[in-house]
This record gives structure tokens, sequence and C-alpha cells, in this order.
């Protein structure tokens, strides 16, 4: 009997620290556990007390590299509780700053995280001595979008410009005159980059996933639409406990999710691509037909690619916006709480990102719940392995082991995001 | 001072939340009571990008941070970037998977260094959330205030009598 084990203590290139263990037994793979042993951090706990309007600025903190996607979320909620809607401006300008965020995002993992990966070196440093000028080009990306964060959110990491009903200062369009020249850059530097990442070398390699997404009838989705998915799910964002739940596991402190009916799912750019193709713009789509890619695409080493496309689309979208901006007379909606369970759900550059509260009378928090999307794609991590290591199992371990972790690094997992949650065991004699 | 590619520039970095990871903020912000005008303060959180934004523009760096490398809480490291690579594990106090190390290595890599980079690295005791800074990281503070203080003047002297500096 000859048995084989995996193991990476300390994985790289992901936010947060998890680990991975897989077990082959008898040219069989017996076990694989994608661990996140990051602390769990609460702040479902810590929001309970706490007044509706500082949800935002709560679970912003829950996260450096996606406070847009937790603010977004948690107004959204509070406001389609409270029956009020941000349109117009407001909400292109939401738009707007999101799409700062999916820049800085994608940027970072695409370039400096995963493109090593491909290309064969250790890391984004190895990879700059031969390939300077594609790591110049990620970082000039990345800058662009940190920028918009900055100037729309007041400062980059943890934004303190949004606020349940809209914004606490809005730009005059003068102000954003600026970025034009930036954005038209960085939309040819991104068409640019997608068909560089259509180069690299892919394994062979598919699943048949569950592809869950926002999506909305007019634009892709972003702040805001139905949950969809390519297998049937069709739901309101309140709907989303009766098809969803989330299970403990021992080994990780991440909750994992999983559909009621289905099981295993799939949420992120692979899956909003899917999900949502046609509702790219003409340019982004046009980029992804050239790079070999049609409607679907079910190979997680091409999320590369497709984070690419979602780069180029949020540049041109985001010079859209700057376009047509007009400065709206009000910063924000105003809020009226009152005794409501309020549901919110946004695109976040990892995926659907789930927010519920219980909010009293007076607007104070209940009780809350935070789904991330690195914890719903935990399991489908742990499929795409069981299936992708008995295919390369005659690799040298050391080669073996690097594409194990590359599969993991197609999710961008952000374990942060993930371990929130901690169920205590007392045993008792 | 000019602006242009001739700044000093120093950088705290660190996380003011975590006990022992904000004493860069702490050193830097007694430095900016001590340095001339000219010398900007910068406070940052270690992302890899933003560092290599805030130093395109200086040929001086002094950079601080908290570091953990197994040496006693309150030990400190100073390190010349130009001499000796920076160890990318040190300075993962923080989840950044891309912080302090990296930009100076990829910068390196990139030839985006600028011509002095000095980090003072000290020994953490506590990471744990809250305030306040352990009692042997608060009582090496000093130490790092000065040095960062002669390295200054050392870069000033050589500065009047190089004018092509």
């Amino acid at each position: 009997m000859k048995s084989r084990t995996i193991k990476v203590d300390y994985l790289a290139r992901v936010e947060g620290e998890g680990a991975l263990y897989v077990k082959i037994r008898n040219s069989r793979v017996t076990d694989v556990k994608f661990k996140i042993w990051e602390p769990p951090r609460l702040f479902e706990a810590l929001l309970r007390g706490r007044n509706y309007s500082e949800a935002p600025d709560i679970t912003a903190r829950i996260c450096g590299i996606c406070p847009i996607a937790y603010q977004m979320s948690a107004a959204q909620a509070m406001e389609s509780a409270f029956g009020v809607t941000v349109d117009g401006q407001l909400r292109t300008l939401r738009r707007l700053i999101y799409c700062g965020e999916w820049i800085e995002s994608h940027a970072l993992h695409v370039y400096l995280l995963h493109a090593p990966d491909f290309l064969g070196y250790e890391d984004a440093i190895q990879m700059a001595k031969d390939h300077p000028e594609i790591v110049q080009r990620g970082l000039q990306l990345k800058k662009v979008g940190n920028e918009l964060m900055a100037f729309l959110g007041g400062r980059e990491i943890h934004p303190i410009n949004l606020r349940v009903g809209g914004f606490y200062r809005v730009p005059t369009k003068r102000e954003l005159v600026p970025f034009i020249d930036k954005l038209k850059w960085g939309r040819d530097a991104a068409l640019e980059a997608v068909r560089w990442t259509a180069t690299l070398p892919f394994p062979d390699f598919e699943q048949d996933y569950e592809f869950v997404a926002l999506r909305h009838p007019d634009e892709y989705a972003i702040t805001e639409g139905r949950l969809v998915s390519n297998k049937g799910l069709d739901i309101a964002v309140r709907e989303y406990d009766d098809h969803f739940i989330e299970e403990h596991v021992p080994y990780t402190n991440a909750l994992h999710s999983v559909l009621k009916e289905r099981g295993v799912y799939l949420v992120g750019p692979l899956a909003r691509y899917n999900v949502n193709f046609d509702k790219l713009s003409p340019l982004a789509q046009q980029a992804a037909r050239d790079a070999g890619l049609g409607p679907v695409c079910r190979n997680p080493f091409k999320s590369i690619i497709v984070r690419s496309v979602e780069i180029l689309y949020a540049y041109d979208e985001a010079l859209r916006i700057v376009d047509g901006y007009e400065m709206p007379e009000k910063p924000a909606v105003e809020v009226q709480p009152h005794a409501a369970t309020a549901y919110g759900c946004t695109e976040a550059p990892r995926g659907i990102l789930y927010h519920r509260y219980r909010v009293d009378d007076q607007g104070v928090i209940l009780d809350a719940k935070l789904v991330a999307p690195t914890s719903q794609n935990q399991k489908s991590v742990e499929s795409d392995l069981w299936q992708f290591v008995p295919k390369y199992m005659d690799l040298p371990p050391d080669e073996l082991t690097w594409r194990c972790e590359q599969a993991i690094r197609n999710y961008d997992p952000c374990i942060s995001c993930s371990a929130h949650f901690l169920k205590l065991h007392i045993e008792r004699e | 001072m000019p602006p242009g590619k001739s700044g000093t520039l120093i950088i705290g970095v660190g996380n003011e939340h975590r006990r022992d990871d904000a004493v860069g903020l702490v050193v830097a912000r007694r430095l900016k009571e001590a340095v001339p005008e000219h010398v900007r303060v910068l406070e940052e959180s270690g992302d890899a990008a933003a560092l290599m934004e805030s130093w395109k523009d200086a040929d001086t760096v002094i950079l601080i941070d908290a570091v953990r490398s197994g040496t006693e809480p309150g030990t400190l490291h100073r390190l010349d970037a130009h001499t000796q690579p920076i160890p990318t594990r040190f300075f993962h106090c923080s989840t950044h998977a891309f912080g302090v190390a990296e930009a100076i290595e990829l910068a390196r890599a990139l030839s985006q260094l600028p011509s002095r980079v000095i980090v003072y690295g000290i020994e953490g005791k506590t990471f744990e959330a809250g305030q306040g800074l352990s009692p042997e990281v608060e009582k090496a503070t000093q130490e790092v205030v000065e040095r960062a203080l002669g390295d200054l003047c050392a870069v000033s002297i050589f500065r009047a009598f190089s004018p092509i500096f």
C-alpha cells in the first residue's frame, strides 16, 4: 500500500492564513481539507446593539481589500428594509467606486499573486526581474482603482464617505474630469492585459459548476440584482436563507456554505462571467472572444483571463459613468428606520457578499449574519482538488503541491473575510 | 528643499489597533515633531503598491515597522536595503499578502528603489487586538527615533558637500 500526503502549512499569495491537506492512498485521493486557521473575528456579535447607520463602517473593517463590498451590502440591506431607493447619479456613483474596488482587487490578484503560477515564478518579485513591463502595468492598473476609491471614498483602505442612503459628500463634475485620461489609459492597458493572459499556459481541466451570481436586467450586476445560477436558481436576495445554509466543519474556522438542494456552488468572477456574459459591454465581450473564451468557461485556471476581462469591463464602465456624470442635488436620501429584517447582497470582487440584519423600531441592530464569498467557495476549492489531483498524480511531489496551490489561488481566496464565526463547544463531565 | 526626486521620506508602517504592530506609527509621529519641515513623514498600513507609490519621488527613505523574527521583544533590527535583501517572512505581522518586504524587493526588481532605503524593524511582543505598546517595545522607540535622526543628519551632511545629490 502506497500512501502520500500533500501538506502546505502556510499558503502563500493568498489574503489571510490557511492551509491545505491532501491524502493519497494507492493512487486514490482519500482526503482533501482546505483549512482556514485564522482566528474567527466575531463581527456578527459586535454588530449587536449598534445603530443601523454604523453597519457599513463596522463591516468595512472586515477587509482591507474589499471594504466597498461590505459597505454596499450593509447599506443596501438597510435601504431595502426601510423602503428607501437610492437611484440616479447616487446609484451610479456607487457603481463607480465599486468599479474602483474591482480594479484594485483584481489587478493585485492577476499580476502579483496569480500570474507567477502560470509563468513558473516563485512570486511577483522574481517575475518582475524578467517581465518588468507586465508587473509595472499591473501596478499602474491597480493604482487607478485605488485612486478612484480614495477620491470617492475619502481614503482607499476602509473608505469613510459611504453611508446608508448614499454618500456624505459627492464630487462635482469637474472634480471627476482628471480621471478621464487615466481611465482611457486603463481601458487600453486592460485590453492588452486580456490578450496577454490568454497566452498563458492552462491545464486542461473543467468542472461542471453551479455558478451563482447576481443578475440584473440592464447591466453587468455589481450593486444589485436577483440571485441566479446556471442550474435553475432564480431568487430575490431576501430568499437567500431559504436556499443556502452554512455548515460547521471541524477543521476550518470558516463555515462551509451550500445550496440546500444541490450542495456545492461557485461564486466570483467565473460565476459572474458565466451567468452574465450577455451583460458585459461590447468591448469586454469582444476581448473575451478574442482571448478564446466563449460565453461559458468552466476551467477555473482561466479565471485569470476572466478577471482581466472584468478589469477591462470595470474601466469601460467607469469611463461611461464619469462621461455621463452630473452632480446630484443631495449627497444622500433620507432614511427613517423601523423594525425590520434587512437583506443585502452585492458582488464583491470575489463573489456575492450577503448581509442580513434584524433591526428594532429605533434602528438598533438585534442580530447580524454575514456570508463572505470565500466561505461560499471553500467546498468548491476542495471539490476542484478532488478532481484535479488524480489527473496530475504522476507529477513530482513539489510540482504537484505547486499545482494544488495554484488551484486554490484560482479562487483568490480572502481568508480573513471568511473566518468570522466560531461555534464554542464546551464538554462537561 | 525643492520638490522632485531629491526628498527624504520617513514612513511608519503599522496598525494602531494591534498593540505592538503600531510601533512604526508611534515612531513616525515622534519623528514628525523632531525633523525639519522638508522631511515628509507618512503613516502607512503596509500595502506594497501604496508604499511603492509613496516613495516614488524620494531619494532617501527611512521605514519603521514591527517585525516578528523570533528575537527578544524590543530588539532593534536595522537593515540597509541596498546591502541586503529584506526577508519576506520578517514583516508578516499583518495578513497583507503583499507587504513591506515585497514592496522593497519588487521596487528593486523594477529598478524603482530609492537610492537609500533604511529599514528599522522592532521586534514585537504582542500583536493582539487593542491599543498600547508592550513595555519592551515602548522602551525601544527612543533608540529608533535617535538613530533615525542620526541617519537624517548623515544624509544632510552628505547633501551639503555634494551639490549633485
